[in-house]
């Protein structure tokens, strides 16, 4: 137990010191690290409860998903029966998350059921392997055909969802020009944005809260709003409120003239004869063109700029817009205005997102936490410290050796894995160092009882730890599957403590096996001792 | 103040560092060196104690619930700091009770500046908790500095409630599962009894004192698993080691004597991880001085007086080492002696 050949020596110091180099990157500022080469760059990252900023957890609304599906196939459903010219019955409804028709003649029901299928694509396209569908299409009985959408294919679409939402999340954002947030998936649905720095995330959630799908559409001139409300809507009209107080209402077509994908920029700036804020676009050739017809055939009427299904404002087309560009105007604030610009630039949202999470905490308090954590891991060691070197004295010393390269190489690993830092995590390393002196203790007590037991000094040390890292390796593993079902379970600073712990209870074994050892090793061929100062 | 007394920590860590090199230093005997206490004796008490603590905190968890924090139960969580001076929370309650959001409780801590704002989940979803934050922060405006906002809507706080009960379930059976590969069926089952107690007793301890019971205090309890279990496969080692080398040895006497020759490591160690508990207790601040004080129950309290008075003594009854006699060593060669 007590021999180490040369080579097994060097081995234990080596990796020790390598792990514990690991850490340095963390003293330098960080500004300086990152020109260093990229394998040195790794580093202990701070948690949002340490360094400030805010978590959100956004959902994607899968029931929304599900009905703008429907609604889709519906209006696929109506149209391909007119195309075919099949007659149908009481119109094409959405029911238990299924659309259904009812052919008029019986007859007919084997060329619509056939017409129909055909809206039926193979899942993941042309290269879709399943077999799967995208729509189920199912004669229901009683001259009634049902279109319902299969799990797998729902499941396909949300995860579509989830992507473009990340992609279009990412891009507003960066747009708040925040240092280096994190955006992820998680789950079927979810989507996680932690932002370091962020103190309120309002403005952020307003942000990600509006779908800002932008269309441009006519105004319906042929009834006036209040006639609208009371029920008089044309048919291929709508009656839409305006964005800014007083709601206002407008009655609106269905038609969209250009929607918000062909826009290529915004930027938000000052009207030059009102001075007021405005927002500025461009549109994509197609859109320009599009925009350009729209407003040649429609001179002196008025065409409204529509939001989320709200009028932002609604201007008489006084002269042709050929450039493929224009102005919003709409009783904007500069914040307001560039918020719009922001939105435009990233594009829309697919689904809605909701908030179902949010955790924020401010500077003031991250850096309380910090020095908090600091002081009691201070106060902590120092405690243990004083504790082991009145205990076991000499011992004591190879002990605290132990201890502070254990913590070295904690923080080494940690910087190592580019894992997260946070107040919990802090608790764990302080209470590593309470049970890293364990191992510690156990050898040296167990040598204790080996000289009462009449061993002489040195068979009495070997014995020790012989007898004792089995004890330590036990010991130590039941601690570490507690350790690793948090991490799994956990997240944020939990998962931060579940890191400290379990990397800890692996530096902890590492150096009762090695280092300690060595240590002792070195002072019995160094002193040859007849007893044991323990 | 802090860094002189931490640098006058330093230069007496440095002076017992020499002192202890040049063996200057008494050596400091916390717990004597033959100890014979008869602890197994001691069952008789325990067992009834234990069971009747266990009852207490059941009934205890019962009547008068856990303090479920916004983690499990949803809802809002503000950290406010007044700008200037003490916060008015007369003023603030008003205030908020303006908003019409159901219950809000307010409470000072850590200083008459600081406040936490406790809002209940509202009714209507997700949407409508960031509705009520919103509000809030609207009414209290700039007078004071936001140091930490949380708001948990009614799915996420049940899946979290519900992820933290299955992780405590998954780390018993993984414990379990290692222990019976580990020793025989009988530990593992003891261990497992002690594992039990020591959660049992730190719930009435969390229902009692009302802390906040959220994924912290998952946390806690999965570490105080850990260590109780640490201390439990401590003793339980010796045990084994002592069923091997004395085949003839009463079962309570040998219990004993495995209990007696592992004490002072179990008292040394309790003793230094108390050490770090109180400096986080003391220092680490409110954000995880509940974590912390759960812990302390649960590690020094109760793991101790567990594994050396329950989980060791119950092997007796459990039928550990009874036909040692009749079956010598040939009946257990699966096990390999490691030490």
């Amino acid at each position: 137990m007590l021999y180490f050949t040369r080579w097994k020596a060097l081995g234990i110091i080596l990796t020790a010191l390598i792990v514990c180099l690991c850490a340095i990157p963390n003293f330098f500022p960080e500004e300086q690290v990152k020109t260093w080469p990229a394998w040195a760059q790794r580093r202990l990252v701070l948690g949002l409860d340490l360094q400030g900023g805010s978590y959100l957890l956004l959902e994607v609304d899968s029931n929304y998903v599900k009905k703008e599906r429907l609604d889709q196939v519906r209006d696929d459903v109506r149209r391909t029966l007119r195309d075919a010219k099949i007659g149908f019955t009481g119109g094409v409804t959405v029911r238990n998350d299924a659309v259904e028709v009812r052919i008029t003649k019986e007859g007919d029901a084997q060329a619509a059921l056939a017409k129909l299928r055909e809206l039926s694509q193979p899942l993941g396209g042309l290269m879709g392997s399943s077999g799967q569908r995208d729509l189920e299409v199912a004669d229901a009985g009683g001259g009634v055909i049902r279109l319902s959408i299969p799990q797998a294919a729902m499941l396909d679409r949300m995860r579509k969802t989830i992507e473009q939402s990340i992609q279009i999340v990412e891009r507003r954002v960066n747009e708040l020009g925040t240092v280096e947030p994190v955006i992820q998936r998680q789950g079927n649905d979810r989507i996680l944005v932690q932002v370091p720095g962020l103190q309120d995330p309002t403005r952020l959630k307003e942000l990600l809260g509006k779908t800002a799908k932008m269309e441009f559409r006519m105004v319906d001139t042929s009834v006036p709003p209040d006639q609208a409300q009371q029920g008089r809507l044309p048919p291929e009209s709508e009656l839409l409120m305006s964005a800014s107080p007083p709601p206002t209402p407008y009655v609106v077509k269905k038609q969209v003239l250009v929607a918000g994908g062909d826009l290529t920029d915004a930027q938000a700036s000052f009207d030059q004869r009102t001075g007021e804020p405005v927002v500025s676009f461009k549109f994509n050739s197609s859109g320009a063109r599009k925009f350009s017809q729209a407003t040649t055939e429609n001179v002196g009427l008025p065409f409204a700029i529509v939001l989320d299904n709200k009028v932002i404002s609604a201007p008489v087309i006084r002269e042709p817009i050929t450039g493929g560009q224009g102005q919003i105007s709409g009783n904007f604030t500069v914040q307001s205005a560039n918020d719009l610009a922001i939105l435009l630039r990233a594009g829309a949202l697919p689904a809605p997102l909701t908030v179902v999470e949010e955790r924020t905490v401010g500077p003031g308090l991250g850096q309380d936490s910090i020095e908090k954590g600091e002081l009691a891991a201070y106060v902590g060691s120092i405690l243990v410290i004083v504790f082991m070197l009145l205990t076991y004295r000499l011992f004591g010393v190879f002990a605290n050796i132990a201890v502070a390269i254990n913590v070295a190489m904690i923080f080494g690993l940690l910087s190592l894995l580019n894992a997260t830092l946070t107040l919990p995590g802090i608790a764990g390393i302080v209470l590593t160092v309470g049970i890293a002196v364990d191992s510690n203790v156990l050898i040296y007590e167990r040598i204790r009882e080996e000289l009462r037991g009449g061993r002489n000094a040195i068979s009495a040390i070997d014995a020790g730890f012989k007898r004792a890292l089995a004890t330590i390796l036990d010991s130590n593993i039941t601690t570490f599957i507690a350790a690793a079902v948090l991490f799994y379970i956990g997240t944020g600073p939990v998962r931060g403590f579940a890191v400290t712990l379990g990397i800890g209870i692996i530096t902890t074994v590492f150096t009762a096996f090695t280092m300690t050892r060595l240590i002792v090793a070195w002072w019995v061929r160094w002193k040859r001792p007849q007893s044991v100062p323990i | 103040m802090t860094h002189t007394v931490l640098i006058g920590l330093g230069v007496l860590i440095a002076i017992l560092t020499v002192v202890s090199v040049f063996g200057w230093l008494p050596s400091l005997r916390i717990v004597p060196d033959d100890t014979h206490f008869d602890f197994t004796r001691f069952r008789r008490i325990s067992f009834p104690i234990s069971a009747a603590l266990s009852i207490v905190a059941i009934t205890l968890f019962f009547t008068h619930g856990l303090n479920f924090g916004i983690d499990f139960k949803g809802g809002t969580l503000l950290e406010v700091r007044a700008k200037s001076g003490a916060a008015d929370i007369a003023a603030m309650r008003t205030t908020l009770d303006g908003l019409r959001l159901g219950e809000v409780q307010l409470q000072q801590f850590g200083g008459p500046e600081n406040v936490l704002i406790r809002v209940a989940e509202q009714p209507g979803g997700d949407a409508a908790q960031q509705e009520a934050v919103q509000k809030v922060r609207a009414a209290l405006g700039d007078s004071v500095e936001y140091r930490r906002v949380e708001v948990v809507g009614p799915r996420v706080s049940g899946e979290l409630l519900a992820y933290g009960m299955l992780g405590l379930m998954l780390a018993i059976l993984g414990i379990l599962i290692y222990l019976w590969f580990r020793f025989e069926w009988q530990f593992a089952l003891g261990a497992m009894i002690a594992n039990v107690h020591d959660i049992v007793l730190t719930i009435g301890f969390m229902s009692i004192s009302q802390v906040d019971f959220d994924l912290t205090s998952i946390a806690a309890l999965l570490t105080i698993l850990g260590y109780s279990l640490n201390d439990t496969v401590v003793i339980y080692d010796r045990i084994r080691e002592m069923l091997r080398r004395y085949k003839k040895m009463p079962m309570p006497q040998l219990l004993n004597e495995s209990i007696n020759s592992t004490l002072s490591r179990s008292i040394i160690t309790h003793f230094t991880v108390t050490l770090a508990l109180l400096a986080l207790l003391l220092f680490g601040g409110h954000a995880i001085h509940s974590f912390t004080a759960v812990m302390m129950f649960g590690v020094v309290l109760v793991g101790t007086y567990t594994s050396i008075f329950i989980a060791a003594p119950i092997l007796i009854y459990l039928g550990v080492g009874e036909h040692r006699e009749d079956a010598p060593d040939t009946a257990t060669p699966a096990k390999k002696n490691k030490a």
